[in-house]
């Protein structure tokens, strides 16, 4: 596998790549997140959780620059930067999927995450209309990295589907392709497995374990799966009304009084 | 060409060498890896080969000694095969999909100290049944993900073995002579390969074949079949099972043809239209697969497509065997079946990926003869062919032209068959088995006093055509109480020829009357559920819905005007049905891993509902224990239906009421 080619200094595994501090965001009166500081380490699977409306979401958009926090800063690969846009996140080495899924839902399996490999061609605009010269090497390599994905995430034999097509399952693994088909540093996950059945859950929790383990991906998730949550990550933070009540490993998350009674209720 | 090789070679390492002298340009494998079909010639596998085998002895493989294969259709999973082989290794592979105990039985049984295996999900699947098995060493492997953390002692890629066999081979030249004196001390009589049998009754057995009766009996067939080095062949189906051994292996190594490996087992379909195979072989059941996804689909067709799909098959039906077989048809009929040919026939084959089909095989169990008929009807050159692991697979085949549904062909070439007091078909063949492994006892149970092995089915020789015609399972064949004939395994073919129904089980022998279980397939009452309307969350709710009970007692009627028609089974008509809450599954025990019913098996676990066939009852609850993937274990229990059917009137008796 090669390595990831985002701009920056590197990081090494274990040291923190992002960090997040004293970060606030509000809409109007609403704070949807409140001061917020916790930091996410190179290599490691990163938890968010909280009940409904906690402001997880918020959180990863302000991650990847889709929302710019009113105060508070975030330091990403040693950069900070108070403002940051979702192309820039997205130039540094973060990748997200949706909670919705988002992609073309016309395209194809194979076309879709082709797509997410837009950031890395480089061959002028004019030699890509021609698709001739190095425009059509860059499509070969590019092509050849979209298979390793392909196989990765053993969606060979809907390669040439289109994606409204498929089941909803896969509709998740193929945005999570997409998602690595730009060989992130930092992968978010909004709810990659929301609305599937309990064999799905259990392949994707494996998708995203390999992910971690095979790409050396850090990988930052929000999910509302206890189970799943507890199992996958390394560290876990949660949110109630915006504010950070807890971060922890999983078993010392799972007997922090302040998390039972916000979210769990009762320990699982 | 095949005769002389046989001459020469009396192992698959020699023919290897034999093929990279005289065809080592030619593509002798090719794999669809990464979207595209990667292509080795024989001249590039022998070196890939060469250079494992080295790899492998420098790990300590030795003549004699078993190497388990374990995974699906993977070029590096053959070269396992053909690399033990060169060193005299002695290859056993498994069947992929076998669950961990299976696994563990046949490992333990053919005393293994090495495994080459696919992927984490068998290396895993051997590590958790590793105390059963205190001789295996060593783990192979091909593909690398998931696996990178695992102790790495007894574990090793099979890419970096390959590896050090190349560097050993470049560096010192006396290794690459030992190789070759490894390979030319491999006699044609030792074992070349174990395969193990299905097992429909009781444990596998090891089934020890040698290398010169192998290359022997495919060198009949590739003569009998004018299999060249054109041709191409797909290797889809279970590596452990002899029909792939010999129809790919053996056969692609005699003739020099080309084999093809899927990308993996969802896309075998796929990748079988994108190659074009000019050889196929199916089971039954995936011919059936096939033809109910095509019906389905025609089901969703528009109204004109519709219709001139189904006008079109009717002149098929009418024609094509005909003129596939070379009899005379009228100037009309041959006109609309080439118009047919134009419109449906071509693109229909096309679609299925037999444009190119030469000769097509289809064995394991009884055919459907309109199963049959209908690929043979639009112009496939399907034929059918019997045999059995002990002869290495092919004891008699169709020739062309000679094709008759109901009947399995003449005895291959040099193939003695004969039929016992008893009915029992019994044979002398090239490609004889050389005995079970470490099984003496059985190995003698099997064959007769001067010589012959016995095949365990019924059959006789048809006076007309002089072909075999198998009838059943020896001892499955029974009576009804009342002394008439009871041919289950020909009811359940009819059954199965309707899509909707997937699988069958009939009962009735030494029983007042036939009573059947049915399964029903998924995908075919889906798609017509959700044409009508019907709403399912399961398999389970969908099998015992009322209107599907309707659609499959029409099913269940037409089937026993069909045996009535014929006086034989005319008294052998289904009485009573039900539809069972669940599918019959290998991984349960109720299938065998080439998907043929256990009948006995299934009859212990099923016992309510058998009682209730033949008690009376309207309804019987059931409660089975089920086997998922990961050898956990549930239960599923249902209060399952039965229904009673009108049997239709014998031919004999309308006779008289006339």
């Amino acid at each position: 596998m090669r390595a990831p080619s985002g701009t920056g200094p590197e990081v090494a595994v274990g040291d923190v790549l992002l960090s997040v501090e004293n970060v606030s965001l509000s809409f109007g009166g609403v704070k949807a997140v409140n001061d917020v500081s916790f930091d996410i380490r190179k290599g490691e699977i990163r938890a968010i959780i909280g009940p409904n409306g906690a402001g997880k979401t918020s959180m990863l958009n302000v991650i990847n620059g889709f929302y710019h926090p009113q105060q508070g800063r975030i330091t990403f690969k040693g950069e900070t930067r108070p403002q940051m846009r979702p192309y820039e996140a997205a130039h540094g080495g973060i990748a997200r999927t949706f909670q919705n899924v988002a992609l073309f839902r016309g395209m194809t399996v194979l076309d879709n995450i082709m797509a997410g490999r837009t950031l890395k061609m480089h061959a002028s605009f004019f030699w890509q209309l021609l698709h001739f010269g190095p425009a059509m090497n860059e499509e070969v390599e590019h092509r050849h990295f979209v298979e390793e994905i392909i196989e990765f995430l053993k969606i060979q034999e809907i390669r040439r589907t289109p994606v409204g097509r498929l089941p909803y399952g896969m509709q998740k693994r193929v945005e999570l392709g997409r998602a690595l088909a730009m060989e992130p540093e930092l992968l978010l996950l909004d709810e990659p497995m929301a609305g599937m059945n309990l064999e799905e859950k259990e392949d994707m929790s494996r998708f995203v374990l390999d992910v971690n383990d095979h790409y050396g991906t850090t990988i930052a998730l929000i999910e509302h799966d206890m189970g799943v949550v507890m199992d996958l990550s390394d560290r876990v933070v949660v949110l109630d009304h915006g504010i950070k009540i807890a971060d922890g490993t999983p078993d010392d998350v799972k007997k922090n009084q302040a998390v039972i009674d916000a979210y769990l209720g009762v320990a699982h | 060409m095949a005769q002389t090789a046989a001459a020469s070679a009396d192992t698959f390492p020699k023919l290897l060498i034999r093929n990279a002298n005289i065809y080592g340009s030619r593509p002798g494998m090719r794999h669809k890896d990464y979207g595209i079909w990667q292509t080795w010639t024989w001249a590039q596998m022998l070196e890939v080969v060469r250079a494992y085998a080295v790899g492998l002895q420098q790990l300590g493989l030795k003549r004699g000694e078993t190497i388990a294969i374990v995974g699906g259709n993977r070029p590096k999973l053959y070269w396992s095969v053909m690399a033990a082989q060169m060193l005299g290794a002695i290859p056993v592979p498994v069947y992929a999909d076998a669950v961990a105990d299976e696994l563990a039985f046949v490992l333990a049984h053919a005393d293994v100290r090495y495994a080459a295996v696919e992927d984490q999900e068998q290396v895993d699947k051997i590590t958790s049944v590793l105390d059963r098995l205190p001789r295996l060493e060593r783990m192979l492997y091909d593909e690398k993900r998931g696996l990178r953390d695992y102790d790495h002692g007894n574990l090793r890629a099979m890419d970096d073995v390959i590896a050090e066999g190349r560097k050993s081979l470049a560096s010192d030249p006396s290794v690459g002579a030992m190789l070759d004196a490894e390979i030319a001390a491999g006699k044609g009589s030792d074992p070349s390969i174990i395969l193990y049998t299905s097992g429909t009754t009781g444990r596998s057995k090891g089934v020890v074949l040698t290398g010169e009766r192998s290359i022997a009996a495919a060198t009949d067939t590739v003569t009998f079949d004018k299999l060249t080095v054109d041709d191409v062949a797909l290797a889809y189906l279970p590596l452990a099972w002899v029909g792939d051994h010999y129809l790919n292996y053996a056969q692609g190594l005699v003739s020099g043809f080309c084999m093809a490996c899927p990308e993996n087992a969802d896309t075998a379909m796929a990748d079988l239209r994108e190659i074009g195979p000019t050889f196929f072989f199916a089971p039954p059941r995936t011919m059936e697969v096939l033809l109910t996804r095509v019906m389905i689909r025609m089901e969703d067709a528009g109204v004109l497509k519709r219709k001139m799909f189904h006008y079109f098959i009717g002149v098929a039906r009418q024609y094509g065997e005909k003129i596939l077989n070379g009899e005379p048809v009228p100037l009309g009929g041959r006109l609309l079946y080439w118009l047919g040919n134009i419109l449906v026939y071509g693109p229909l084959k096309n679609v299925l990926g037999f444009s190119r089909v030469r000769v097509a095989y289809t064995a394991g169990e009884a055919v459907g003869p309109e199963l049959f008929a209908f690929y043979r009807s639009i112009g496939l050159n399907l034929k059918q062919l019997y045999g059995q692991t002990e002869a290495f697979l092919y004891l008699t085949a169709q020739p062309d032209g000679e094709i008759y549904s109901d009947t399995v062909g003449r005895a291959c070439p040099n193939v003695d068959i004969r039929i016992a007091e008893d009915g029992e078909v019994q044979f002398k063949s090239p490609g004889m088995f050389a005995g079970y492994f470490k099984d003496k006892e059985k190995t003698a149970e099997a064959m007769t006093a001067d010589g012959y092995v016995k095949t365990g089915d019924a059959g006789f020789f048809d006076e007309k055509t002089g072909h075999l015609k198998i009838i059943d399972r020896s001892r499955d064949v029974g009576r009804l109480n009342d002394g008439t004939l009871f041919p289950p395994k020909y009811i359940e073919n009819k059954l199965k020829f309707f899509p909707n129904i997937r699988e069958a089980v009939a009962y009735g022998d030494k029983r007042d009357f036939v009573a059947v279980m049915l399964n029903i397939d998924l995908t075919a009452v889906g798609s017509w559920a959700e044409r009508n309307n019907v709403v399912y969350a399961s398999y389970q709710e969908l099998a015992g819905h009322p209107l599907v009970y309707d659609m499959i007692e029409k099913h269940v009627a037409e089937v026993n005007r069909s045996l009535a028609a014929d006086k034989l089974t005319a008294g052998a008509q289904i009485k009573r049905f039900l539809i069972l809450h669940k599918e019959l599954d290998a991984d349960d025990g109720e299938l065998t891993r080439t998907q043929k019913v256990r009948r006995g098996f299934i009859a212990e676990r099923y016992a309510p509902l058998i009682k209730a066939l033949y008690d009376g009852s309207s309804e019987a609850d059931i409660s089975t224990e089920v086997t998922f993937e990961d050898g956990r274990k549930g239960t599923i229990s249902a209060r399952v239906k039965i229904r009673d059917m009108l049997t239709e009137p014998a031919p004999g008796a309308l006779e008289k009421a006339a």
